[in-house]
């Protein structure tokens, strides 16, 4: 595959991947059939979060980067990565007293449109970060870091993170989080106060199977356009809220298992959502060694597989929480990454699909975005 | 005698490029040497110590050839004229 250009035209398509030995980045024009590829960059560390920031007048690319030794950080480009910057000091950090130290940044996420210098991040040990200066620097959401659940909140296998983050594009005062292991958060008052949202969402492995938080929620997805509509993928489920979280449906109708971790909604279908789902937490690999990504178009009611150009035999893969996304052409590519190093993507909503990479290392997120 | 603190080459960007610090103030500790980079060169210590001021987990700090985690961490008492060396530990995968 040969390398990119570092500038792009408007509709071009970027795909941010994140490996545990670093990020590349994958270009196409907007027809999204020839790709080149560009990387790594930060060799030999994890990325668990990568961004693509075009508000404000900004083409920023923002990369979380962690070192097994040297610890993590946020890092910025602005020239599609042809270079990076950062504060030299660890941009996210927990204050001094708060006895916790930064473990990972699993989540970067740009605020609404018309807080064009606004992002957040989420990071373990559980916590939310607020940039006001377009990610230079982070600032802690004490809302949260005090909130009086956080004794009780309980790492999962991938550690006690905050991975997704929910922005109400419409109210400035509401967003929500989700956190592993501890459910889905949401506040009214602009991160004052955080209260869990977890009514009919099971958690499995505690006694009591319904309790008010501590569900391993793997993600949570919505379309901007009917923000209060959210989808579930948990730890052993899969739902639907129509109340921003006040209470959750059942909507695992005809999948081969409503366990897994990756969704990703529809750009321009807010009933249309896709998962891959995952055989079980013993065995998690996709459902009969086959790799299929399903995707309902009605809102949860029915699912499809959607194989075409997918390997459907021998494939014991698996995607991780973050490893699946989709641009915002008409006709929307989805991409998905595993964690074997194969990357996909299709430019017709999923209908077929081709293959991006076969060898990278282990994939931990997948982000696209469309060249403004 | 001047401490002398090595640094591993994968921080030397924070460093100018230097691979050798030396230390003239008094130091009791590795944690009051640390403490004297921290001063001249903060983004240094970040990668050595976390926000908390604790030892990295895979890093490793050594007083002349001896590890601090098998004498008293960060309190272990530095020599005049010693060399504290900073090395990546073995890991990773």
């Amino acid at each position: 595959m040969p390398a990119t250009s570092p500038r792009h035209d408007s509709g071009d398509v970027l795909v941010l991947v994140g490996t545990m030995k670093g990020a590349f980045i994958f270009s196409s024009d907007a027809k999204r059939k020839k790709w080149t590829m560009d990387g790594p960059h930060f060799p030999g560390q994890a990325i668990y979060s990568l961004a693509f920031d075009q508000r404000g007048g900004r083409s920023r690319l923002l990369a979380g980067t962690q070192s097994s030794h040297w610890g993590g950080t946020i890092r910025l480009s602005d020239d599609f990565g042809q270079t990076w910057v950062g504060p030299e000091r660890q941009a996210v950090r927990f204050p001094e007293g708060s006895g916790l130290s930064l473990a990972g940044i699993w989540q970067i996420t740009p605020g609404r449109a018309d807080e064009p210098d606004v992002l957040w991040c989420g990071v373990e040990p559980a916590a939310l970060f607020e940039s006001r200066d377009g990610g230079e620097s982070w600032e802690p959401v004490e809302g949260l870091l005090n909130h009086e659940h956080r004794p009780k909140w309980m790492p999962g296998g991938g550690g006690l993170c905050l991975h997704t983050i929910v922005v109400d594009p419409r109210d400035r005062s509401r967003m929500a989080i989700a956190i592993s292991t501890a459910g889905f958060y949401r506040t009214d008052d602009g991160g004052k106060s955080w209260r869990p949202r977890n009514n009919g969402v099971r958690a499995v492995f505690l006694p009591n199977k319904m309790p008010e938080f501590g569900q391993c929620v793997h993600k949570v997805a919505h379309h901007p356009s009917r923000p209060e509509r959210l989808f579930l993928q948990n730890h052993w489920g899969l739902y639907r809220s129509d109340d921003w979280g006040d209470s959750w449906q059942d909507i695992a109708n005809g999948v081969p298992s409503d366990f897994g971790f990756a969704m990703a909604a529809h750009p321009h279908n807010a009933d249309t959502v896709y998962i891959v789902p995952i055989k079980s937490d013993e065995f998690r690999v996709v459902p009969d060694a086959k790799l299929r990504v399903y995707r309902t178009r009605d809102a949860g009611a029915s699912w499809e597989p959607l194989t075409r150009g997918l390997p459907q035999e021998d494939a014991f893969e698996c995607v991780l929480r973050d490893g699946l996304a989709t641009d915002t052409h008409d006709r929307a590519g989805i991409y998905f990454g595993t964690r074997s190093g194969k990357v996909f993507a299709s430019s017709d909503d999923g209908d077929s699909w081709t293959s991006l990479a076969d060898a990278l290392p282990p994939v931990c997120c997948v982000k696209a975005a469309v060249v403004a | 005698m001047p401490i002398s603190v090595i640094v591993p080459r994968a921080l030397t960007p924070y460093t100018r490029g230097v691979g050798t610090l030396v230390i003239e103030e008094r130091c009791r500790t590795v944690g009051d040497a640390l403490a004297a980079v921290a001063a001249r060169v903060p983004a240094l210590t970040d990668r050595v110590l976390t926000e908390q001021g604790e030892l990295r987990r895979h890093v490793n700090v050594f007083v002349d050839e001896e590890s601090v985690r098998f004498i008293d961490g960060l309190a272990t008492p530095v020599p005049d004229g010693s060399t504290i060396t900073i090395l990546p530990a073995v890991s990773g995968g």
